[in-house]
């Protein structure tokens, strides 16, 4: 079924169709519509879930991990101040394993107070234990959603979906629909192997000290290590299944390509849109988007990038004192690389909260890089637009 | 009334292993002794930072024989919610899911969530465990301390200044079904009231007093005792209160001196005649506002 629907939307949709059987959520714009929708389709019936409506987003998180523990598919969805908010409680779903799926609305972090989208308040949460994956588009939104149920619950991690405010959020775009039937054949009824239970009693998260707790971390690094395979089997059932599959990273018009762009997000599709018009004017340029920010996905990204001689990075995100967080995570990825194979990497700081990253914005980066003859990486990212 | 021996009283089944944790003479691992008795084996139990995180064991062990989940400080409300959510979710109405909480995890850093389940009306039961202090960090003062008392954070020529706060009014405000104070101490109205909360849909709150002879600086071998003393000298009356409404007193408070309790409590040591009387003072005028709410319900 095809529907035109907006990106919080393809999320409710996404959360409908895995059967979650409790919610808890507390509002904020503009993540607001997902619980909206999900408050109608568990008060009309068409989803049996449990909705707590929680007195914060720390709550919310709380009940979801409460939820979790006891063994059930458990969802939240938030943005920016909302997810800080959580931060402690990401640590806890995380170390605790707990197969718990949110939906982030990308939204800049105050102050001042600002509603649009940067990356800042997902990429904070980058070691909390938890899966990110960033979306283009609507489609993409639901089907993730789904997929994450999936990947939560193989490797009993929690998954965080990610979406550009507005852009996605409140963007409406045709969406095929998947039936029911077809997702209850592709994502079977949660059953935890270990969960809280009267018939067989076991406590969770106990006092851990020094001599097992490196033991606990190792082996959730080893449930990461094994991510990118398990989405990439989860992803390819899921093309068997619907036609459509999404990739880790996902490479575009690279072949001899002198000059890539790196993305993520909807700044993909814009750039897309440049790539494809330089291409017709003959200029050697592709796009790589990166989907899977944790884990990162360094041998794709290798694999991808060696022997490409120049990468222009695209940061809707900064990491004060530091640079743009895609693009300081490339450059470690491609490090060791043969000096022959490995790009250059430059990096560009744009569209901080929520400003436009227009096609023109887009490729004043491509050019600047494209023109600079220098050999090696620069270290200082250049920020585009900034008025003096 | 005819007095029935407490052993007949007192379920024999046992939830809280030997071996536990606890300090000698530790009010807290009392209570849940007693509370989990009377609960039985469906029950699932939440435990937000507190002494009872040490007293239940490290991993691999747990000093109870019921589901455990340890959880963040200010979450004991939040992840009940989320239990009794997911076991209504698989079709489980029957188990019991408890928040046991101190004071640090009620009165102050877990009031929030609290607050938000109690006026959701979460079909949980709250269990709080007053030390009057956060004793597992080593004794520094909560909102839950009272007046005069000795603690690391309110040391010397400074202690508590403030009363403490009156959370059970605070839950009542909430209008939940039930609402109560208990403690070890006297066993049968405890007994009662747990099983009474129990039976009751909603949320369901109850305060513990629960002495700590570490942090109280007292002797290990006068808990109860203590415990008895604070509710005949009206410090800690025993209540009920139904749907905010309804108050009840359950057992009878003489109105004893309150000087005694005080002079057994190494954390109340430097006080001086006058300060007691100022304690008194307060205790008679809190007692008199409780009479009211109990004569006007």
């Amino acid at each position: 079924m095809k529907k035109v629907i907006v990106g919080n939307h393809a999320v409710s949709w996404g959360v409908a169709l895995a059967r979650t059987e409790v919610i808890a959520a507390y509002p904020i714009t503009p993540q607001t519509q997902i619980v909206e929708e999900l408050a109608e389709m568990c008060d009309d019936g068409r989803l049996a879930a449990r909705f707590v409506k929680v007195e914060s987003e720390h709550s919310a998180m709380a009940a979801c991990i409460g939820a979790s523990a006891t063994g059930v598919r458990a969802f939240t969805a938030t943005s920016s101040q909302g997810l800080l908010l959580m931060h402690e409680l990401l640590h806890w779903a995380g170390l605790g394993r707990l197969p718990i799926v949110m939906a982030d609305v990308n939204r800049a972090v105050a102050p001042g107070w600002n509603i649009w989208t940067d990356q800042n308040d997902t990429l904070a949460q980058r070691d909390t234990g938890w899966v990110q994956l960033y979306c283009e588009n609507n489609q993409e939104v639901l089907d993730t959603t789904i997929q994450a149920f999936a990947l939560a619950e193989k490797l009993s991690l929690p998954v965080m979906i990610v979406l550009d405010a507005f852009f996605l959020s409140h963007t409406s775009e045709p969406v095929d629909i998947p039936s029911p039937a077809d997702v209850d054949a592709f994502l079977p009824p949660r059953n935890a192997a270990l969960k809280l239970d009267t018939s067989d009693p076991h406590a969770f998260g106990a006092l851990t000290t020094p001599a097992v707790y490196m033991e606990m971390r190792k082996r959730q690094q080893e449930a990461f290590d094994q991510v990118p395979e398990a989405y990439r089997l989860i992803d390819a059932d899921w093309d068997r299944r619907f036609g459509r599959s999404w990739g880790a990273i996902e490479s575009y018009r690279t072949e001899d390509a002198d000059t890539v762009l790196v993305t993520s997000g909807t700044i993909t599709s814009t750039s897309r849109y440049v790539i494809n018009e330089r291409r017709e004017r003959g200029e050697k340029v592709g796009l790589v988007k990166i989907k899977m920010f944790r884990p990162f996905p360094t041998e794709p990204l290798r694999r991808a990038l060696a022997g490409i001689p120049k990468v222009a990075v695209l940061d809707r995100n900064i990491s004060p004192g530091h640079g743009g967080i895609f693009a300081e995570e490339l450059r470690s990825a491609l490090y060791d690389l043969p000096s022959s194979r490995r790009p250059r990497v430059d990096g560009y700081i744009l569209g901080l909260g929520g400003r436009d990253v227009t096609p023109d914005v887009i490729g004043e980066c491509l050019d600047a890089t494209r023109g600079n003859q220098s050999s090696s990486s620069s270290r200082e990212d250049l920020w585009v637009g900034v008025k003096p | 009334m005819t007095q029935i021996p407490l052993k007949e009283i007192m379920p024999h089944e046992e939830f809280l292993e030997s071996g536990h944790l606890a300090c000698p003479g530790c009010g807290a691992s009392l209570s849940m002794r007693m509370v989990l008795k009377a609960l039985g084996e469906k029950t699932v139990v939440a435990l937000p930072a507190c002494c009872w995180s040490i007293i239940a064991g490290p991993y691999p062990q747990s000093s109870l024989k019921l589901p455990l989940y340890h959880s963040a400080f200010e979450t004991g409300a939040s992840v009940a919610s989320g239990i009794k959510a997911a076991l209504l979710a698989r079709g489980d109405t029957e188990t019991t899911v408890v928040a046991w909480a101190g004071d640090g995890g009620t009165f102050d850093i877990g009031l929030q969530a609290l607050s938000g389940a109690a006026e959701r009306n979460e079909d949980i039961l709250y269990v709080c465990y007053d030390n009057e202090a956060y004793m597992n960090t080593g004794i520094q003062r909560s909102s839950a301390t009272p007046l005069g008392a000795w603690t690391t954070t309110t040391p010397g020529a400074h202690p508590e200044a403030r009363p403490k706060k009156d959370i059970l009014a605070i839950l009542a405000a909430h209008r939940i079904p039930y609402a109560a104070s208990a403690t070890p101490a006297y066993p049968e109205d405890l007994l009662a009231k747990v099983r009474k909360a129990k039976a009751t849909k909603g949320t369901r709150f109850l305060h513990l007093l629960a002495p700590c002879p570490p942090g109280w600086k007292t002797a290990d071998d006068e808990t109860i005792e203590l415990a008895r003393m604070a509710v005949r000298a009206r410090i800690f009356p025993l209540l009920e209160i139904e749907n905010g409404e309804t108050w009840r007193i359950t057992v009878d408070s003489p109105g004893d001196p309150i000087g005694p309790y005080l002079a057994k409590q190494g954390r109340f040591r430097h006080l001086k005649n006058e300060d007691i009387g100022a304690i008194q003072a307060q205790v008679d005028s809190r007692w008199k506002a409780l009479q009211r709410r109990v004569a006007g319900s």
